[in-house]
């Protein structure tokens, strides 16, 4: 039995299958539409997501299964002082495949070694999101056509944005890509994963805090928020906030076919003024996530 | 100081001067009931000051730690009164139950009777990560 913990658990074979499957949905939803019919997913979520629960919930209706779960730890046995090892062995009995997301770092991963269903890690604190990162990829094969020899620009909170992490190490295993960091020196891309992603795979890449000097170069434009919740001290949190906010002028210099992403909630990092911009996919990727997700519950639940 | 050279055991060698207590306690050598030397503060021409830790009886011991608690450590294997083996633990791929994570949204600061589990990394930069949350160990 499998699990999502971490996107690298995914093979590329496997990320390009559950891509071909959530094509083939968008292209045919009527075939799929019953395909977990009987089945329940359980969604597990110890703090509130409502976005990426909706996506979930969203996912396993439209294969014609059934959503059971909570939204925060108040209105789980968590708040009694049950172990995430308890709870998944507890919710195995009741559902076939587990959505959870937890506010420590590495529950989905105690979760899964306890469970006797796939568990998918819906988020864990900082750390991993990998339903995020499948919603990336098909935003860009979408969009891009696939994924060799593009340039991707991350631009904000490159030390905590964990979806910056996993798809930076996603897009690792495709030909002849080119990364380029944007960001204010405190909150630039850990040196591990420079070091244990870039380096380790011989990807070029340039860090600046300059954003309109690059942005003409961009294939891919990642956008991320500066999240309240990864700082220690709300002082630090109002310093970098603003630091870089995408405006229709600084677009003006972007490629006609750029593709503007952001894993959402936004604050105030994108201009309302883009959202009608056609190169503005980051509500796209919202779509595209409830597909992929939907693509990944029918290749844990080992359903054809 | 002389003390006995011992015919059937293991002498922990080259530890660096300070290290011996720690390294008596983690191999849980206080449960044996042989001889064992402890000498700290040895005169070394390579460290300066070492400890060395002899050990009379021929037993098994799991010394996987050793490589990460304490580098460049040797270990010889005596029988008979002749060094028949003589070991340079390497770093573990995995440490259990020694180091702690310092990452306070971790689970395992929170999850009952969850042990500390630490894998290798980077072996060249000694680099280790906790299990769950992929915090670098400190």
């Amino acid at each position: 039995m499998k699990s999502l913990i971490d996107i690298c658990d995914l093979s590329r074979e496997e990320i390009d299958s559950l891509l071909d499957t959530a094509n083939d949905i968008i292209a045919h939803p009527e075939v799929y539409s019953e395909k977990c019919r009987g089945k329940k997913l359980a969604t597990l979520f110890f703090e509130p997501s409502t976005r990426t629960r909706l996506s979930f919930e969203a996912a396993m209706y439209e294969l014609g299964g059934n959503v059971l779960g909570f939204s925060e730890a108040q209105s789980s046995s968590a708040s009694k002082g049950e172990s995430v090892a308890d709870t998944a062995r507890v919710v195995s009995c009741y559902a076939d495949i587990i959505a959870m997301r937890h506010p420590k770092e590495g529950a989905p991963l105690v979760a899964s070694m306890h469970a006797s269903v796939p568990i998918i890690n819906a988020g864990d604190g900082g750390h991993n999101h990998p339903t995020q990162t499948l919603a990336d990829l098909l935003t860009i094969k979408r969009e891009k056509g696939g994924f060799d020899g593009l340039t991707l620009g991350f631009c904000g909170d490159l030390k905590f944005g964990r979806t910056v992490h996993s798809l930076i190490a996603a897009m690792s295993r495709y030909k002849d890509i080119r990364v380029v960091l944007i960001s204010p020196q405190e909150l630039k891309l850990p040196s591990y994963v420079k070091r244990d992603i870039l380096q380790k795979n011989g990807i070029p890449y340039t860090q600046t805090t300059d954003f309109e000097s690059v942005i003409d170069s961009l294939d891919i434009l990642y956008m991320t928020r500066v999240q309240r919740e990864r700082f220690f001290s709300e002082e630090e949190y109002l310093r970098l906030k603003d630091s870089y906010i995408l405006t229709p002028e600084k677009l003006r210099r972007a490629k006609s076919d750029l593709c503007v992403m952001h894993p959402l909630p936004r604050v105030n990092e994108i201009s309302t003024a883009i959202d009608n911009d056609p190169r503005a996919c980051y509500f796209k990727q919202v779509l595209y996530g409830k597909y992929m997700r939907m693509a990944l519950i029918l290749m844990l639940l080992g359903v054809n | 100081m002389n003390i006995d050279s011992i015919k059937d055991g293991i002498v922990i060698d080259h530890i660096q001067s300070g290290k011996c207590m720690e390294i008596y306690r983690l191999l849980d050598l206080e449960k044996l009931d042989c001889q064992i030397a402890i000498i700290k503060n040895a005169l070394s021409q390579k460290m300066g000051r070492k400890d060395i830790i002899k050990i009379d009886a021929a037993i098994e011991l799991d010394f996987d730690l050793l490589g990460y608690v304490a580098p460049g450590v040797t270990i010889d294997i005596i029988r008979g009164g002749v060094l028949v083996e003589k070991k340079t633990p390497e770093l573990p791929e995995k440490i259990v139950g020694v180091i702690c994570c310092k990452n306070p949204r971790c689970i395992s600061t929170t999850e009952q009777e969850l042990p500390q589990v630490f894998r290798l990394a980077d072996r060249e930069r000694r680099i280790y990560r906790c299990f769950y949350c992929e915090s670098m160990s400190k």
